[in-house]
């Protein structure tokens, strides 16, 4: 737990655990959405509204992040009056969606149209064609692409300045401002003391060390569930 | 949907082709193809590239109108159903007719028991049991003469077969669902001459249990596993005959010179 600026020692459990819960909640919002929307436009490209979709996708994508935020804000902060670390979620789930969404398109892209054919031939519908062998078939590498997104959105602290805010102390209410390690080693960095800029150097460590533990999980976790055969 | 309990003896004819045309946005690639096809029989169908037997053969469990742009007109009666009348579902239509496709197509996630299930999940009725699964499973593996090959790894995944072993594969998980046709688009290209050898004595096999329709452009292979021939030429059907008759005594110049060799 951080102690009050100016002490010796102090940890980062809050902002460990902050940046845990607004990735997860960015990761509920944010992967339904964009696997949803990502199988939408690779099963019906060219349609007009898929053109629209794939459009504001890249528009998003494109977008400054500290303007996510200033949305964020005034969408879910300003009418409620606080900040919370579900406006901080949704914001981070806004920066995850167009990733994810555009990566989901490409890997369905690439499952062969032979294997769309032979779950049609089999008497699939179309739906469950693209749920149970489409989606599948691209699982693996739409798991790799959540990944990059979860590893940017990590790190991210634009978004999270006037949405979660950040918070001294340790806070798991999604109601409430919540510490996140991005903001905790920015408050720690332009502080005066020598101590707090170690402690910003270990949260950047820390940072990166979360985002490596949840990369090597998943990859684990992808890889082919029958062994080597599939390699 | 059709009965499927006639007597051997009866050869009834499992589908009728009446007047098809098929169309890929403006460009025609079946022309008024009238033929028949007999129960439990094999037909092949041959032609040179672009001649339009594929595109027939995908009319009729109405795979060609999944392309965008596709079009049908004419008439297909399984066992005197109209499958293009109003009110029947291509859904259901290709429950009963399988097809096998020109390259091997088994399910990458799944396991090789779990391929051969595929098609029993979306079965009327709903999915059966699981012992009865493992028992239509192991019927079908050994009615598609893959059985003693993967006994010992169901549960591995499919992509470890051989492609030879996974276009028997996939035969299997078209014959699971007992459909009562079989439709096959070049089901050997993509396989070496071993795998070609054994995927055609399946066939020689299945004749008395399901009615075949095989797409080859390969004639030796249809003078070898099929009954009876058409031969199609542009789009359109120039002759079907028993299969004897039409590689010795063709009734039109045209297949003469095609299964001469003069082109093609």
């Amino acid at each position: 737990m951080p102690e009050p600026i100016g002490e010796e020692g102090g940890g980062m459990a809050n902002a460990i655990v902050g940046t845990l819960i607004l990735v997860g909640v960015a990761i509920v919002i944010g992967l339904p959405v964009g696997i949803g929307a990502g199988l939408y436009l690779a099963e019906r490209r060219g349609t007009w509204l898929a053109t629209t979709v794939r459009f504001l996708a890249d528009v998003l994508n494109g977008l400054p992040s500290i303007v996510v935020g200033i949305f964020a804000w005034q969408f879910l902060v300003r009418p409620v009056g606080h900040f919370s670390a579900l406006a901080g979620g949704v914001a981070l789930a806004a920066m995850m969606i167009p990733m994810v969404t555009r990566t989901t398109e490409e890997m369905v892209r690439l499952v062969p149209v032979s294997l769309r054919e032979a779950a049609l031939a089999l008497g699939y519908t179309r739906w469950r064609t693209s749920l149970t062998v489409v989606l599948r078939t691209a699982m693996a590498g739409i798991v790799t692409g959540a990944l990059v997104a979860v590893a940017r959105i990590a790190g991210e602290t634009a978004p999270l300045f006037f949405t979660a805010l950040g918070n001294q102390f340790m806070s798991t209410s999604l109601r409430e401002a919540i510490a996140a390690l991005p903001l905790q080693i920015f408050n720690y960095a332009i502080s005066p003391y020598e101590s707090a800029h170690a402690l910003a150097w270990a949260g950047a460590v820390v940072l990166i060390g979360l985002v490596l533990v949840v990369s090597v999980a998943a990859r684990f976790a992808t890889r082919a569930r029958f062994g080597h055969a599939a390699d | 949907m059709p009965p499927t309990d006639a007597s051997p003896a009866a050869t009834r004819t499992a589908l009728d082709v009446q007047d098809l045309s098929a169309w890929f946005g403006a460009q025609p690639a079946v022309r008024g193809v009238s033929v028949g096809f007999r129960e439990r029989e094999v037909a092949a169908i041959i032609g040179p590239s672009g001649c339009g037997k594929s595109t027939l053969l995908r009319c009729l469990n109405r795979m060609h109108e999944t392309v965008p742009t596709a079009r049908v007109e004419g008439r297909v009666l399984l066992f005197g159903t109209d499958v293009y009348a109003d009110g029947i579902s291509p859904i259901a239509l290709r429950r009963h007719v399988g097809m096998v496709f020109q390259r091997p197509s088994p399910f990458p996630t799944m396991s090789i028991r779990d391929n051969v299930a595929a098609g029993l999940r979306v079965r009327g009725g709903g999915a059966p049991s699981r012992a009865e699964t493992d028992r239509i499973v192991e019927r079908a593996l050994r009615r598609s003469a893959l059985w003693d090959e993967v006994k010992d790894r169901l549960k591995a995944s499919a992509i470890g077969l051989s492609g030879g072993q996974q276009q028997r594969l996939c035969i299997a998980r078209a014959l699971a669902t007992e459909p009562a046709v079989l439709l096959l688009d070049e089901p050997t290209a993509s396989l070496d001459p071993i795998s070609t050898q054994k995927v055609e004595d399946l066939l020689y096999e299945l004749r008395s249990e399901v009615t075949v329709v095989i797409v080859t452009h390969n004639m030796q292979q249809a003078a070898r596993v099929s009954s009876s021939t058409a031969f199609m030429l542009a789009g359109e059907l120039v002759e079907m005959a028993p299969t004897a008759r039409l590689f010795t005594a063709p009734a039109d110049a045209r297949t003469e010179a095609y299964i001469t060799g003069r082109f093609g």
